[in-house]
């Protein structure tokens, strides 16, 4: 009888699935990547939409009981304010008018990808009141928006700054291990350098050298640049090592002996050998590159202002006295941390279902 | 051991040299530098300006102006810092003493908590602590440290145990010996909780890992059947080899710590060599900049040198010839 074979990756797959947190990790991952894509519908706001008279406005409780304590379909109602004693807002709601909570409705104007121009939103109410999931800021933008737009940026940041560090990374470190001797060591010395110098500041160093004054566009591929830069050392070392006992191997030889050029022998038999180490890395490099971004967003040398990123959202938390007062602009952080979370999780189980080392001997 | 040491500074310290280099390097690249602003102020003359660049050689390619430095610095003269007005080694001084004070307290709480959790994790292995523990570390390893010292920061405005930042209470001059050590202590506990945290994660999982290797191993079944207390085989026969791999890594997470202390102290206001650096980024100032990537480079490379004699305290096979 014969047996059904699986690739490796089929395998890899399947002992991947055993991994109940890594799964869940996964779908996590899913919806927040969804919930990036199509911010603009998911967003019952456009990012920028303020509203300067209800800055810091509290999260807009939802309503799910009328006034006999019967079921209704869920409104909520308009806030408004006085100052305290000490000059800062208290809200109160303004029990006259009810305002129900409308699925699909018409608002801001947006565009998904720049494929499909909309302004149907999957929730919102009457442009008359404002809906304020997760509270608002200090310009009564609606955060929830904001942090659904932010994912945008603070999502693919990473992936695009491990994309480009790992084709470094690959390049540069299969070169060094193919060829051994002086290419090998200075390439390596350089990779060190760039590891011993402390990450944070490394990043500044180079964030220095561009100006302060970019637009957002620039600043993402400034931050895409200094973290790739960062980023590419450790993947060069890893790949190096493989590279130097995969070019002992009976294939390489075998290429070798038919005459095929050096970077073609890395390009078509070493790098490939190395994808299963790469699936792992990507997933756990990424965490790393998100928290750059952020940080530097953090302290107002990233993604400026109207423009939103998970970084730039927290840094309105900076001032201590604002979290005392308004909790909530802390939201984005969570966001942050849940993400860094799974992709490590996501980046445990896939170790060990895709143990590079067992591929190496 | 003295003949390593002397070995290993001549390795290290071109270390340093490219560390500071890189700050020359990005303050010449970068559009615009420090006297652009000085020359927009109508209080400073223009023959102030090109006095300072004359006596730094700043008006000459990087190259050269990083010549001078370094000579300069071989004398102690750290150069000047144009947005502090005092000499810059005034400044680096303070500040190094304060990030040494914030890394020595951290490295502390780490070690000592995560190595006996390490320890204690492997010994019940796969009992519900361990797992515990092991979630923890998890949690640890994923906040992220920015995010951490806020809400600890807002729980510590909401409550008032401990306080919000900076290093010093008002009024800490007119404290007594002991009473500036304890307030100190307390603006301490943030960030080396949080830089801690991250940490404590990652060392008690190695730990916990070395542990369980060597408690599989030979010897420590012959210290068992020898007839030795458990606590015997543990903390003398199986700690002494778990532990050797986890000196190593001293070194090298020097440079993570200081990395993550960096953040940490600017959204703490820590007054040390990471909130300086971003203060030296601000303003273009040449020599803080450097100085600063100097300084962090010389506490590195004590950690390197620690490690070393750390590592052969601890694991006498190893002979630096």
């Amino acid at each position: 009888m014969k047996k059904k074979s699986y690739s490796q990756f089929a395998i890899g797959f399947k002992k991947l699935r055993k991994h109940k947190l890594a799964v869940f990790s996964f779908y996590l991952l899913l919806l927040l990547y969804a919930s990036a894509v199509f911010a603009g519908f998911l967003a019952p706001y456009h990012y920028d939409n303020e509203k300067r008279s209800l800055s810091y406005n509290p999260p807009t409780k939802i309503h799910f009981l009328n006034e006999d304590g019967k079921f209704t379909k869920p409104y909520i109602y308009e806030m408004s304010y006085k100052f305290d004693e000490f000059y800062n807002r208290i809200y109160t709601e303004d029990k006259s008018q009810k305002y129900k909570l409308n699925f699909f409705i018409r608002g801001d104007k947006y565009s998904i990808l720049g494929l499909i121009n909309s302004d149907i939103h999957l929730f919102g109410v009457d442009p008359k009141a404002r809906l304020y999931l997760l509270g608002a800021d200090s310009r009564g933008r609606d955060l929830f928006s904001r942090i659904v737009y932010g994912g945008q940026i603070s999502l693919s940041i990473g992936f695009v700054a491990v994309f480009i560090s790992l084709i470094i990374g690959l390049f540069v470190g299969g070169i060094s291990g193919y060829f051994k001797g002086k290419t090998d060591t200075i390439l390596m010395r350089l990779c060190e350098i760039i590891m011993v110098i402390p990450g944070f500041y490394l990043m500044l160093s180079l964030r220095s050298i561009f100006s302060y004054s970019l637009n957002s566009l620039q600043i993402y591929f400034v931050i895409v640049c200094i973290m790739s830069f960062i980023g590419w050392p450790g993947v060069a070392r890893i790949v190096r090592g493989m590279a130097l006992s995969l070019r002992e191997r009976e294939f390489v030889l075998a290429a070798r002996a038919l005459g095929v050029s050096n970077l073609k022998i890395i390009a078509r038999h070493i790098i490939p050998h190395t994808f299963s180490y790469i699936v792992v890395s990507v997933s756990l490099a990424i965490p790393g590159f998100i928290l750059g971004e952020s940080a530097l967003s953090l302290l107002g040398l990233g993604i400026q202002d109207p423009y939103a990123s998970w970084g730039n959202l927290l840094s309105e938390s900076m001032a201590i006295a604002q979290i005392k007062f308004h909790p909530w602009i802390l939201i984005p952080g969570f966001f942050i941390f849940i993400t860094v979370m799974a992709f490590n999780l996501l980046g445990d189980g896939l170790r060990d279902a895709f143990d590079p080392k067992m591929n190496i001997e | 051991m003295a003949t390593y040491i002397i070995r290993r500074l001549f390795f290290l310290i071109p270390l340093l040299i490219i560390m500071s280099f890189i700050g020359f390097l990005a303050i010449n690249l970068a559009p615009g530098n420090y006297f652009d602003t000085l020359k927009q102020n109508p209080q400073i003359s223009r023959e102030t300006i090109s006095e300072y660049e004359a006596k730094y050689h700043l008006d000459k390619d990087v190259f050269t102006q990083y010549f001078y430095w370094l000579v300069n610095v071989s004398k102690f003269d750290f150069g000047y810092s144009f947005a502090y007005k005092i000499p810059v080694i005034k400044i680096l001084k303070l500040r190094l003493f304060n990030t040494f004070i914030l890394s020595l307290s951290v490295i502390l709480f780490t070690w000592l908590i995560a190595i006996p959790l390490g320890i204690y994790c492997a010994v019940n292995q796969h009992k519900f602590s361990d797992r515990f523990f092991s979630f923890l570390s998890f949690i640890g390893l994923s906040i992220p440290n920015f995010f951490f010292t806020l809400l600890l920061l807002y729980f510590a405005s909401k409550t008032g145990i401990l306080p919000s930042g900076g290093m010093h209470s008002l009024g800490y001059e007119d404290l007594s010996g002991f009473g500036k050590f304890i307030d100190l202590s307390k603006h301490l506990v943030i960030p080396t909780v949080v830089i801690g945290t991250s940490g404590i994660a990652g060392l008690q999982r190695l730990m916990r890992g070395n542990m369980l290797e060597v408690l599989r191993s030979q010897y420590v079944m012959a210290a068992r059947a020898k007839g030795l207390s458990e606590n015997r085989v543990i903390y003398v026969h199986a700690l002494r080899n778990a532990i050797n791999p986890m000196v190593t890594i001293f070194g090298g997470s020097l440079s993570g710590l200081l990395s993550g202390a960096a953040l940490t102290e600017i959204i703490c206001s820590w007054p040390g060599l990471g909130s300086l650096m971003l203060e030296a980024v601000r303003s273009q100032d040449l020599f803080l900049f450097a100085g600063d990537l100097l300084m962090t480079g010389f506490l590195l490379i004590i950690g390197y040198i620690l490690a070393d004699i750390l590592l052969a305290w601890v694991d006498p096979r190893i002979q630096y010839q």
